[in-house]
């Protein structure tokens, strides 16, 4: 008799599956439905975002940072503005500041919404996805209402914020930041007692605390693993140091603390924004360094000054001191940065952009191997991987 | 000669009629059952569901099923084509052909409205939907794709598992009742007090396993693993297209239904109203069967909007750890039960 060789059954997973969170190929080893070996492949998104910056003034890099994570944009250009304004040595005026962690706390949200209900999809449960996806459509109408654009924000400039609230705007936020704890609870009901959700979700995917910082870990992902660390808390900027909130943390590092770290974090989210509208002070939104931020329009109707200041800097841009940083921001996926280097011209000279979701998706073998093929499915869903950043 | 058209054609000609007549109402409700299940899970997401083609969306499934028909069949490079076409037509045909005892009624002298009322209906619709899963071996074997392998693979044993509890529980409905016949057993649930004498009642937890193990029979959600979509894409039937795809989904519905009527019979009282008073005694027993089948259909349709997807392993461990165990149990206690307060039912057919 001939001898009978055993191979694994190779699997590609990806990048055309519908739980790939984008483009994701995962090349999967597997002994049965057991999974032997995960091999993730990144960059068939790949974009060059990093290079295209360096052609760009500092003004016309902003949009880039909409389309990393494009869950949750506001919260890249966030980092990208606060880098720039470190260089600059200028700080957003109050308002600017509020508005900001306010627009920031809705992107987390935003975010949230998405991955919980996306990750409950990737189990099975259908229903999460739309209720969820309600709640989105309202918080991108407040984006809208803002700025003009549902999704690709635009706002967060370096030095404020592109433009005021307009009036009103302040209320309908409120108004709904009263009502969507009831959709919360809602999903909480679908899906956090759900037997079948936690048998699906519960020691699936382990991580202890030290091997999540050993693997990169940040963000909600490494605070379900039991460390208290969030850049908020840790080193505040804008107005974080001026409200008050939780940090929530899990205790195993499994699928469902991570899920249940994201539901309380939208919670605590809710009360930042509160807080936020009920202290914002009044005044401007961005710097009033006309070398830095362009003029109000209707100034440029009569002021030679304000029109050239205008035209430098929608063409020119403005120059930025030489120097280099490195700017964070708790971005809803975890600690996303910006190495700024600046050569004193009015582009940067490299703008490296550290992603969460690169170090999370670096893992995936580490946490797959040895579970399920629908396991898989479940640990992507949960450290919250999206494309667009991680392949930037 | 006329003894020829007598014995043999007439007969002939009489059962195609019925034949056609529960085919044709089979299809057409397999049709607006995918209707229903958009419309049901659609309200339930707080959506609209399909509005656009007819009045309420109401001609949705006649333009689906026309645009399935006129695609075009594609048939992979690498599958094997005998099997790859005929894996779809095993699927659909047993889920019609399963529907040949299942009595939609009683005539007015007491014979039931059934197209074959054979002895052992049970036996011979247990026989049928446990063929059904060759269909999707053969398609997930023969498309000679990873993914459709593993779904084949996921349901043959999924529906070998539970199909064995199916069996359990189907054997103490067998001991109450003393026969196979599907009519006997939906009499024997007749009774002054209506809705008490089904036996939903005396065998509650039986009843709830069957529906569940009939869910994961017709591979409805929680127990659609064979076709995940969140991991395997579609499954078993990832490389079909057109008619062929059109006849899965088709047969897919079809069971559903079938399991409905299945546990309405078993459990339900098939045709008997609830009460046995006025207003409902109206009511044409056929018209009851149906009420009861759209009732099971709307708690699959729940369920599926409802619930997460277990595991490939969870399923194994329900249906060996849980199902098994409790439907054997109870097998021998309904059986000793029946004994011990000489409960046994006369023998009949």
């Amino acid at each position: 008799m001939a001898e009978t060789q055993i191979k694994n059954f190779t699997l590609n997973f990806g990048p055309q599956h519908p739980s790939a969170h984008g483009v994701l190929r995962l090349v999967l080893e597997m002994d049965g439905e057991t999974i032997e070996r995960a091999d993730p492949h990144v960059g068939l998104l790949h974009r060059g975002t990093e290079k295209l910056i360096e052609y760009k003034s500092y003004q016309q890099a902003v949009p880039y940072f909409d389309r990393l994570d494009y869950v949750s944009p506001q919260n890249q250009e966030h980092a990208f503005a606060l880098a720039v304004e470190k260089l600059l040595g200028v700080e957003a005026p109050p308002r600017g500041q509020y508005i900001r962690t306010l627009y920031a706390e809705i992107g987390r949200v935003l975010n949230h919404i998405f991955t919980v209900c996306a990750f409950a999809m990737d189990i099975g449960a259908m229903t999460p996805m739309l209720w969820g996806f309600e709640q989105r459509e309202i918080l991108m109408e407040f984006c809208e209402r803002v700025c003009g654009a549902r999704l690709h924000m635009n706002y967060f400039r370096p030095g404020g914020v592109s433009l005021d609230m307009p009036a009103g705007l302040a209320e309908d936020i409120w108004a709904w930041t009263e009502e969507f704890p009831k959709c919360l609870e809602d999903l909480e009901e679908l899906l956090t007692e759900n037997r079948i959700f936690k048998q699906r979700s519960v020691d699936v995917g382990v991580i202890d605390a030290a091997q999540a910082l050993d693997w990169g870990f940040s963000g909600p992902c490494l605070r379900a693993s039991g460390v208290a660390w969030d850049l908020r808390k840790a080193q505040p900027y804008d107005a974080y140091d001026r409200v008050e909130f939780d940090v929530p943390i899990g205790k195993h590092g499994d699928c469902y603390d991570r899920y249940l770290v994201r539901m309380y974090e939208m919670r605590e989210s809710l009360k930042i924004m509160q807080q936020c509208l009920n202290e914002m002070p009044s005044g401007p939104v961005r710097v009033d360094d006309r070398k830095i931020s362009a003029p109000p329009r209707a100034e440029m109707k009569h002021s030679m000054e304000a029109l050239i200041h205008h035209f430098k800097l929608y063409t020119e841009g403005y120059h930025v001191p030489a120097g280099e940083t490195y700017t964070v921001v708790e971005a809803p996926k975890g600690e996303f940065g910006v190495y700024l280097v600046s050569d004193g011209t009015n582009r940067p000279y490299r703008c490296k952009i550290r992603t969460p979701g690169f170090a999370h998706l670096q893992a995936m073998d580490f946490l797959c191997r040895g579970h399920m093929l629908a396991d898989v499915v479940a640990v992507l869903g949960s450290l919250d991987i999206v494309f667009g950043e991680v392949d930037r | 000669m006329v003894e020829f058209w007598s014995v043999w054609i007439w007969p002939t000609v009489w059962i195609v009629i019925k034949i056609v007549a529960i085919v044709l109402p089979l299809l057409l409700a397999v049709a607006y059952l995918t209707f229903a299940e958009r419309k049901v899970i659609a309200a339930m997401h707080r959506r609209k569901g399909p509005n656009v083609v007819g009045p309420f969306g109401l001609l949705q499934p006649m333009a689906d099923g026309l645009k399935l028909f006129l695609k075009e069949t594609v048939i992979p490079t690498g599958a094997n084509r005998a099997v790859f076409v005929i894996a779809p037509m095993i699927t659909f045909i047993l889920a019609l052909v399963a529907w040949a005892v299942i009595p939609f009624g009683q005539m007015s002298d007491g014979t039931p409205m059934v197209l074959a009322d054979i002895n052992v209906g049970i036996l011979y619709l247990f026989a049928i939907s446990s063929l059904g899963v060759y269909g999707i071996i053969m398609a997930g074997w023969a498309s000679n794709s990873k993914y459709a392998f593993l779904g084949g693979i996921r349901s043959a044993a999924q529906m070998v598992s539970y199909e064995v509890s199916i069996g359990f529980v189907i054997i103490t409905v067998l001991l109450c009742v003393g026969s196979l016949n599907l009519s006997r057993i939906v009499e024997a649930q007749a009774g002054p007090w209506g809705l008490f004498h089904w036996f939903a009642f005396p065998l509650m937890p039986m009843a709830v396993i069957f529906f569940v193990s009939g869910l994961a029979e017709t591979n409805r959600h929680p127990f659609d693993l064979p076709e995940a979509e969140a991991e395997l894409v579609s499954g078993y039937n990832v490389e079909y297209s057109a008619m062929a795809f059109a006849l899965f989904f088709l047969g897919e519905y079809a069971n559903m239904i079938l399991m409905s009527a299945m546990t309405s019979v078993l459990f339900l009282g098939g045709w008997l109203p609830p009460f046995n008073i006025a207003p409902f005694t109206w009511i044409p027993g056929p018209i009851w069967f149906i009420l009861k089948i759209a009732a099971c259909l709307f708690v699959f349709l729940w369920v599926r909007a409802t619930l997460p997807r277990y595991r490939y392993d969870q399923l194994m461990r329900l249906g060996w750890k849980v199902f098994l165990p409790v439907s054997l149990a109870a097998v021998v206690i309904v059986a000793g039960a029946l004994i011990t307060f000489g409960w046994m039912p006369a023998r009949a057919g």
